[in-house]
């Protein structure tokens, strides 16, 4: 049965109040290592939420039009592998053209982008979730803006943190970690004002 | 359908659509037509294909940047003043530059993709560069880890190089290494003999190059060498040389010295030559630079070893080359036509030598080296 979420609730809910990073914890390796600086952070945002709103769009027709009429369920982790992997490849190329500063800065976690758990993530939870494709391409939209503004939240505080005094033992992950705990603390005070399922 | 069957195809079907989407887009997001290539202010002008790194498209039309690493970014020998705008300096970048050729827009050309037109300043020299087709004439050992290679250029084809200066050694795949490597080594020939090249080297454990010129590269080999490059040369004043040198850091000594005297150029230069090394094992040319001296009376050739053997019976100097240097500088070099610094060997060596000759009023300026790391 599909929820009965209008999709435009299921946007912001995802931006806001279920952040896929802040309240699933998911795709925390890249949002810690390039939180460092915000300029990148913002790049990384961007394609990640790009690759999320069109995986999840592909995945849902793949899912939908090929691997449920042909009972083919059990084949669906790798299918949904496969389209993020070469949604990844393309922004890769279109990247580098368009802006070779932030294919530079962003190094090896663009193609990393791949095994980004949160967009896999996204489109499981599009999956068990039932959602209809409005809903999904709302969701993968609003989980990457969600996963924009977390990092990019993060990277602001962590620019803040840089000009003060942090004790040596917590410097670098140590007070990173504590501020994530923090910022989290805080979204998951809204969890559960919107329901997404 | 058998479901056995079914899953594959399903799998491949999909793979096989996403690929094609990938091929097409890879067509039109990288393809960038035809761009030219404007260098020295309109003295040459190319016109190439877009979308390969400027350093290969050069090489294609036959101009040759130095490069050591071959295009991957790892060497910073690639560098080419940029005059037109090709976006901001990359990352791989900033680590070779410093702040006059970052005000200067110097870049490494193994990372500037060509996307559109562009213009650059080269050095007349590199128009001189050449790549030369060689054959292997005679390989041999001068101690038990460097070997004395010399390469004769084929047919009519004549290399013109000043003595010091280096070229690039083009290594095949062989072994387990899958993929052509460029590496610099100083000529050790003189500039007069211009149908061969003599190189020096020795063997570095792991090293790509060198393991190919110690266990693979035989006589008779055909072999492919770019050049000359550097800037490492014999200056023309009046100062006395003091050179420094260590292990095949001989080689460009070696092309100087014999030019020097069968040329008879720069008559006023007094010579001093030290040479270090561990033990007598380490020692080569021994006889040959002895007979210099004496056939040569502004040639001072001064070995040195940092642990000689009791039972190797060493007349010369012993102790480290910089300390030797540092008791010759003071009491034996005549300091009235001024002191020059000429140094070749390990980067180690080379700094200790540094300090020790500006410690010993040599001004920084007046000092030259061949860095090999």
């Amino acid at each position: 049965m599909m929820p009965l979420v209008n999709p435009f609730t299921l946007f912001f809910a995802s931006i806001f109040t279920s952040n896929i990073l802040l309240s699933n914890f998911l795709g925390m390796c890249s949002f810690i290592s390039i939180s460092k600086d915000w300029k990148s952070s913002f790049g990384l945002g961007m394609a990640v939420t790009v690759v999320m709103t069109v995986t999840t769009l592909l995945s849902w027709l793949v899912l939908h039009y090929i691997i449920m009429p042909l009972g083919l369920d059990y084949l669906s982790f790798i299918v949904f592998i496969v389209v993020i992997a070469a949604v990844v490849q393309i922004l890769e190329m279109i990247i580098d053209r368009a802006s070779p500063a932030l294919y530079m800065s962003l190094g090896i976690f663009l193609p990393l982008i791949t095994v980004n758990c949160a967009i896999l993530g996204a489109i499981l939870f599009m999956q068990i979730r039932n959602y209809g494709l409005m809903q999904s391409v709302a969701f993968g939209a609003g989980s990457g803006l969600g996963w924009w503004l977390a990092i990019m939240l993060l990277a602001a505080i962590r620019e803040r943190i840089d000009k003060n005094p942090v004790p040596a033992g917590l410097k670098g992950p140590g007070i990173t970690m504590i501020t994530i705990g923090f910022m989290a603390m805080a979204f998951i005070g809204f969890s559960g004002m919107i329901a997404v399922q | 359908m058998n479901p056995v069957v079914l899953g594959p195809l399903v799998v491949s079907g999909i793979s096989a659509i996403l690929a094609f989407v990938i091929a097409v887009v890879d067509k039109f997001v990288n393809d960038y037509g035809e761009v030219s290539i404007d260098i020295n202010h309109g003295k040459k002008s190319l016109k190439v294909r877009g979308g390969s790194m400027l350093l290969g498209t050069l090489a294609g039309e036959n101009i040759f940047v130095p490069s050591a690493c071959g295009g991957r970014g790892s060497c910073g020998a690639c560098k080419v003043r940029v005059l037109s705008d090709v976006g901001p300096m990359l990352p791989t970048e900033t680590p070779y530059m410093n702040q006059e050729e970052i005000a200067n827009n110097v870049r490494l050309s193994c990372q500037i993709k060509l996307k559109k037109d562009i213009a650059i300043e080269l050095s007349e020299e590199i128009f001189s560069v050449k790549k030369y087709k060689s054959k292997v004439i005679s390989h041999k050992d001068l101690t038990y880890d460097i070997k004395e290679t010399v390469f004769k250029l084929d047919g009519a084809d004549k290399i013109e190089f000043k003595s010091g200066q280096y070229v690039q050694i083009v290594v095949p795949p062989y072994g387990e290494i899958k993929e052509s490597v460029q590496r610099a080594y100083s000529m050790s020939s003189k500039p007069g003999d211009q149908d061969r090249v003599e190189l020096l080297t020795r063997l570095v454990p792991g090293g790509i190059a060198t393991t190919y010129m110690h266990k693979f590269m035989k006589e008779g080999d055909t072999v492919e060498l770019v050049g000359p490059f550097g800037d490492f040369h014999v200056h023309d004043t009046p100062a006395t040389m003091v050179c420094v040198a260590g292990g095949s850091g001989m080689a460009p000594f070696k092309s100087m010295f014999w030019d020097l005297f069968t040329t008879g150029s720069f008559p006023e230069k007094e010579i001093w030559y030290f040479f270090g090394a561990r033990t007598t094992r380490d020692m080569f040319y021994l006889d040959e630079l002895r007979e210099l001296e004496k056939k040569w009376p502004r040639f001072h050739f001064v070995p040195a070893l940092s642990e000689p053997k009791a039972e190797e019976n060493w007349q010369g100097e012993s102790g480290l080359i910089t300390v030797v240097l540092e008791r010759f500088i003071k009491e034996k070099i005549a300091k009235d036509k001024g002191l020059e610094g000429y140094l070749c060997g390990s980067p180690g060596m080379i700094d200790a030598c540094i300090a020790v000759m500006t410690h010993n009023g040599i001004s920084e300026s007046d000092i030259y080296y061949d860095k090999f790391a």
